[in-house]
């Protein structure tokens, strides 16, 4: 009785999770690959019906032939969206690479500090993260404009005579994911670097090796699996970026986040989205994989 | 690591620290400001704050917000817990890589397209789209960053005590409850904390499942922030700002008062085995 309990109770724990998340994870993926498939129309909801299953097995197959990829065809021969997913790719490339160098100093001094106020350092990387996305994205709208504090400063300084233009260029975008995603490029550095052996250093440092090559021979590539994880965490959101690239990026500035938004809010073009929303998830499935299985091994070294 | 800390070290720490909330302290500052002109300093002011409480746009979304991210973070704790039970304790059963991969795939997905194929289904499954949307969208990405939090604290959880209860004669639900849910709390609380402000902070997944009548506070401060930087705005973020610092201040506080108490306990139980 009590063994059959206790199966009946870990059945449950195991079935409400995971069902939540097949209805309101998975399955609506696949909702919106049978939406891409569809042709617009001017109607609530603005696409046509593609399948569905109310219609019997026959009526199923005989509708697949007339499944529409006219919306696939649509993103390969306009060079907009061509264009919107190689800028955001290499937007988010780049700013990932800043974050990991604007980062690094940053774990690396953490990891250095005295255990006793460690936490503490620790405790100022998370709060960041904790304040609202939009309002940090915001804060820079008031530093980087032409008359903002940014300029007035260095042209107090006498640095600069006229302003600069900084907002609504790519610089801006730069400067908004390094600042939003920085909390997660810092905390799995810092948690590889702090667990690291410091006598390797000190051996290394005993054999004669100058300090800076030691960091390069033997820090730097143990401290790989951080570099990783915070890289991912920090590419693969910044790729599908919406909020940064609207406020900080100027009209000209193409980000497949951007278009995707604007196709589906402004044109109403429900089909054309989804179709963005799968090439774009189709690019960071292996970034994803590549991510969700780093951290599993993690998790697993972890137990 | 811990090893000579060099001046290196030191000062891109602080240059690091600047970077991270210098905007935010400057953003605060100006909330102050007498001036219209966010960027023009003319004296110390709270009038901004006093016209905020009259705008009853923003009072309105504010309290839809409040709404959503509370019953959303609570059920999200719920689940995420349970995710994090099943990620860490039932190691072998079908569809496990599946089950990982929901889990771990929502935190680094990018939001419009987690917003638009909530959207679909939504409109797929003929729900009007209002509160209760919003609400289902957030507790499902939310859960999944509560159950990586619990999870982490489950891992180094000693599962002999639990074996002990149950031993002892207790049903899997009363040692749950009793011996391992206490140990874990710390991190069941944080959970819904991070649940409740990732539901606070959400402009694309809102703007995405939201319907009329269900406005919320990012949603209004982003249509306002397109028009222009508002002192007004400032005022906002200012008290959301603060709303969160308080809250996790308070967290850390209680945790760390957990922890001590815990070693106390800890050090009683040797006493009296010794």
């Amino acid at each position: 009785m009590g063994r059959l309990l206790t199966i009946l109770a870990s059945r449950f724990v195991i079935a409400v999770p995971y069902l939540w998340l097949l209805v309101f994870f998975l399955a609506p993926f696949l909702i919106v690959f049978k939406i891409s498939l569809s042709e617009p129309a001017i109607a609530m909801p603005p696409y046509q019906p593609v399948f569905d299953l109310a219609g019997g097995v026959a009526a199923f197959i005989g509708k697949l032939g007339s499944l529409s990829f006219g919306n696939y065809l649509w993103l390969a021969e306009d060079p907009l969206y061509v264009n919107a997913y190689l800028s955001s790719i290499w937007i988010a490339g780049v700013s990932t690479a800043i974050t990991l160098a604007v980062g690094y100093p940053i774990a690396y001094g953490m990891a250095r500090a005295p255990a006793a106020i460690r936490p503490i350092l620790l405790m100022l990387v998370i709060l960041p993260f904790w304040t609202s996305f939009l309002i940090r994205v915001y804060a820079w709208i008031g530093i980087l404009k032409p008359e903002g504090l940014l300029n007035q400063l260095l042209m107090f300084l006498g640095v600069i005579d006229t302003p600069l233009v900084i907002l609504n260029t790519t610089t801006a975008i730069y400067i908004g994911i390094v600042y939003s995603y920085l909390p997660f490029m810092v905390l799995p550095l810092y948690a590889t670097l702090e667990k690291m052996d410091n006598s390797l250093i000190e051996a290394a440092r005993d054999l004669g090796c100058p300090p800076l090559s030691a960091f390069w021979k033997i820090t730097f590539p143990l401290s790989m699996p951080g570099i990783v994880a915070g890289s991912m965490l920090v590419f693969i959101p910044a790729v599908g970026e919406f909020v940064i690239p609207d406020l900080l990026g100027g009209s000209q500035t193409l980000m497949i986040g951007k278009t995707l938004w604007s196709e589906f809010f402004n044109n109403r073009d429900w089909p054309v989205s989804s179709a963005v929303a799968v090439i774009l998830l189709l690019i960071l499935i292996v970034p994803i994989m590549f991510f969700q299985r780093s951290q599993a091994r993690s998790r697993e070294a972890g137990n | 690591m811990a090893g000579n800390w060099s001046r290196f070290n030191i000062v891109s720490l602080v240059l690091g620290f600047a970077f991270l909330y210098l905007p935010i302290l400057l953003l605060v500052i100006y909330s102050f400001n007498e001036s219209r002109l966010v960027t023009v300093w003319a004296g110390f002011s709270t009038k901004w704050y006093v016209e905020l409480f009259s705008n009853r746009g923003l009072m309105d979304a504010a309290w839809v917000t409040a709404r959503v991210a509370f019953v959303s973070a609570t059920v999200a704790t719920v689940l995420g817990t349970m995710a994090a039970i099943v990620l860490t304790r039932y190691t072998r059963f079908r569809g496990r890589m599946l089950f990982s991969g929901m889990v771990f795939a929502p935190l680094v997905m990018p939001e419009v397209i987690t917003g638009l194929s909530l959207l679909l289904l939504f409109v797929a499954i003929n729900f009007d789209r209002g509160f209760l949307t919003v609400t289902l969208a957030h507790i499902t990405f939310s859960m999944c960053f509560v159950a990586v939090v619990v999870q982490s604290r489950l891992v180094t959880f000693d599962q002999s005590l639990e074996e002990a209860a149950l031993d002892l004669g207790a049903t899997p639900l009363g040692a749950f409850f009793q011996v391992t849910l206490p140990v874990i709390l710390p991190a069941v609380i944080s959970g819904w904390m991070l649940a409740f402000t990732l539901s606070l902070d959400d402009l694309v997944i809102a703007s995405f499942t939201s319907g009329p009548g269900a406005t919320t506070l990012p949603m209004k401060i982003y249509s306002q922030v397109r028009l222009g930087v508002t002192p007004e705005i400032n005022a906002v973020c200012t008290i959301l700002i603060g709303i969160v610092a308080c809250g996790v201040i308070a967290a850390s506080i209680v945790t760390k008062r957990q922890e001590i108490q815990r070693q106390r306990d800890e050090q009683a139980a040797a006493r009296a085995t010794g």
